[in-house]
């Protein structure tokens, strides 16, 4: 194991009851990477994320995090470890106002923003932080779904789908927040399926079919191999 | 002596605060199931049982070890609740992906055998629980005589309903409850140790039962048949006020209370089904109950 690598996967399969959705996916991110999980609806991009939190069925494989096997703990016990995630459908609570969704998810580490430097990334959750969670908009549940995890010294983010279904204008504002956040060293798996949002932002991108990884492409990489790429995405 | 509409008034202002320390006993035990149903999502027919328990421990506390009514006040809950854990942590906890029936079926079947294992051992006869020196005799309140014991069993009550809602609703544990009740898979996600939560829950609630069989002790016959005509009632309570809501399920225990006293003073044959004719109604306007949210 190299001394930078801080999460190994290797052999994940991942059940869903009966239904057989990772079939052995096998990928690593080095400390202060930004990775990205491209790939078509159902490829299991999501699946291997929630499979890494341990919110999926059976899994088999492992995982290892900073040098810890952590395919068998239960999912606050991976969180413990400093791992923040941040779910599709966002998972912003309608039982809590917008300040107690921020301030939900546990201390896991040092060194996590403070809630004033939160509210200044996002101005617009200070404004609102006495409204229920849910009324937001879907731009502002997304920054608070993102700004929520890098409160509690989380180092490596799972980020799904923050893209998804938003206005370029804020797109453009999480893009910021990302690079932002690489400066500071957090090391982050996106999964996307607007590869015009990760392109850019990552550093290597594993495309996902099937249920396993079927290509790796390296940022430097990129424009010449444009065309293998949009044929694997089929855009 | 002042009449209100041919009923005098002392008499009908007794069965109102009758009807209050009713009403603070339906508070109590279905503040707990709510709380329990919010978050486990188990209709936890143990619970007429668990109150039945905290009667019985405090009156074999008093002729067994000499403890009186303040030790119990203490310690009943404490263990009732403990035995709850024990319950959860054997049984519950294995039937959370099942269907809520098994839970329904689950703990009904645990009621019965906690309600038979105290008849085997006690029987079926009341046994006196005495009021403690401190709350016997009555305040003269110039208008009626208020019973200190009663008084003390509402302000209980009350203390105890607000101090939960409050800790639900406004602390920092509280805001773990309502999100690990809403979506407990994620807030586990967040390293928050939501079975250990989902353990100490059922607890709690059934340390309200427990409490409450305390409080209930002085105030009637203990025996192990106690729990039956209380817990329909307290059911109806539940389902008037909406599952899993707690302020509706302390404003419509004590709500209760008052009607049924009420209906005592003006038609005491309709005492006993005032709540489930109160609870047809309510069910036909607003299914959901009183404070419950449309799914």
């Amino acid at each position: 194991m190299s001394a930078t690598e801080y999460l190994r996967v290797e052999r994940l399969h991942a059940f869903y009851g009966e239904s057989h959705i990772l079939h052995g996916i096998d990928f690593t991110v080095r400390r202060g990477e930004c990775v990205s999980l491209l790939g078509r609806n159902g490829a299991g991009r999501t699946t291997t994320l929630r499979a890494l939190m341990g919110l999926t069925g059976r899994r088999t494989g492992s995982i290892m995090l900073n040098g810890r096997e952590i395919i068998d703990m239960p999912s606050h016990r991976i969180a413990q470890l400093g791992v923040g995630y941040c779910p599709e459908e966002r998972g912003i609570y309608s039982g809590l106002t917008t300040e107690e969704n921020l301030l939900l998810p546990p201390r896991v580490g040092s060194g996590g923003l403070s809630v004033e430097e939160l509210y200044e990334m996002f101005p617009n959750l200070a404004e609102r932080r006495h409204s229920q969670g849910t009324r937001l908009s879907g731009g502002e549940q997304q920054m608070l779904a993102l700004a929520r995890i890098l409160r509690t010294g989380a180092r490596l983010l799972l980020l799904d789908e923050i893209s998804e279904g938003l206005a370029p204008v804020i797109v453009q504002k999480l893009a910021e927040v990302i690079r932002d956040l690489k400066s500071r060293d957090y090391t982050i798996v996106l999964v996307e399926q607007n590869f015009r949002f990760a392109a850019p932002l990552a550093d290597r991108m594993f495309v996902v079919e099937h249920g396993q990884i079927a290509t790796e492409i390296a940022q430097d990489e990129l424009a010449g191999r444009m065309g293998e790429l949009q044929t694997l995405l089929g855009v | 002596m002042a009449d209100f509409l041919g009923v005098p008034l002392p008499a009908l202002l007794g069965q109102l605060m009758l009807g209050l320390v009713n009403g603070s006993f339906y508070a109590l035990l279905s503040l707990g199931l709510a709380v329990i149903f919010g978050m486990l999502h188990i209709i936890n027919f143990t619970h007429g049982a668990l109150y039945m328990m905290g009667a019985m421990l405090a009156w074999m506390a008093s002729a067994y070890l000499g403890l009186g009514y303040w030790w119990s006040l203490v310690f009943v809950p404490i263990v009732v609740g403990a035995f709850a854990v024990v319950i959860e942590r054997s049984l519950l906890q294995w039937i959370y992906k099942l269907d809520h029936l098994y839970g329904l079926l689950l703990t009904f079947g645990l009621a019965l055998i906690i309600g038979g294992v105290f008849r085997h051992f006690f029987g079926v006869g009341g046994q006196p629980y005495s009021i403690p020196p401190e709350l016997t005799g009555a305040i003269n309140l110039g208008f009626m005589y208020l019973p200190k014991y009663r008084a003390w069993v509402i302000a209980v009550s009350v203390v105890v309903c607000l101090a939960t809602w409050y800790m639900i609703e406004k602390t920092r544990l509280g805001s773990y409850l309502r999100a690990a009740t809403e979506n407990p898979a994620l807030t586990q996600a967040f390293g928050i140790n939501v079975p250990i939560m989902v353990m100490l829950t059922f607890g709690f609630g059934a340390a309200l039962a427990g409490l409450a069989g305390v409080l209930a002790a002085p105030t009637t016959q203990v025996s192990p048949l106690m729990s039956s005509d209380m817990i329909i009632t307290v059911f109806a309570v539940v389902v008037i006020g909406g599952m899993g809501s707690i302020l509706g399920s302390v404003l419509t225990g004590l709500g209760l209370g008052l009607v049924e006293g009420l209906t005592k003073v003006f038609y005491a044959e309709a005492s006993s089904t005032v709540v489930f004719v109160v609870m047809v109604i309510v069910l036909l306007v607003r299914p959901a109950g009183l404070f419950g949210k449309e799914k």
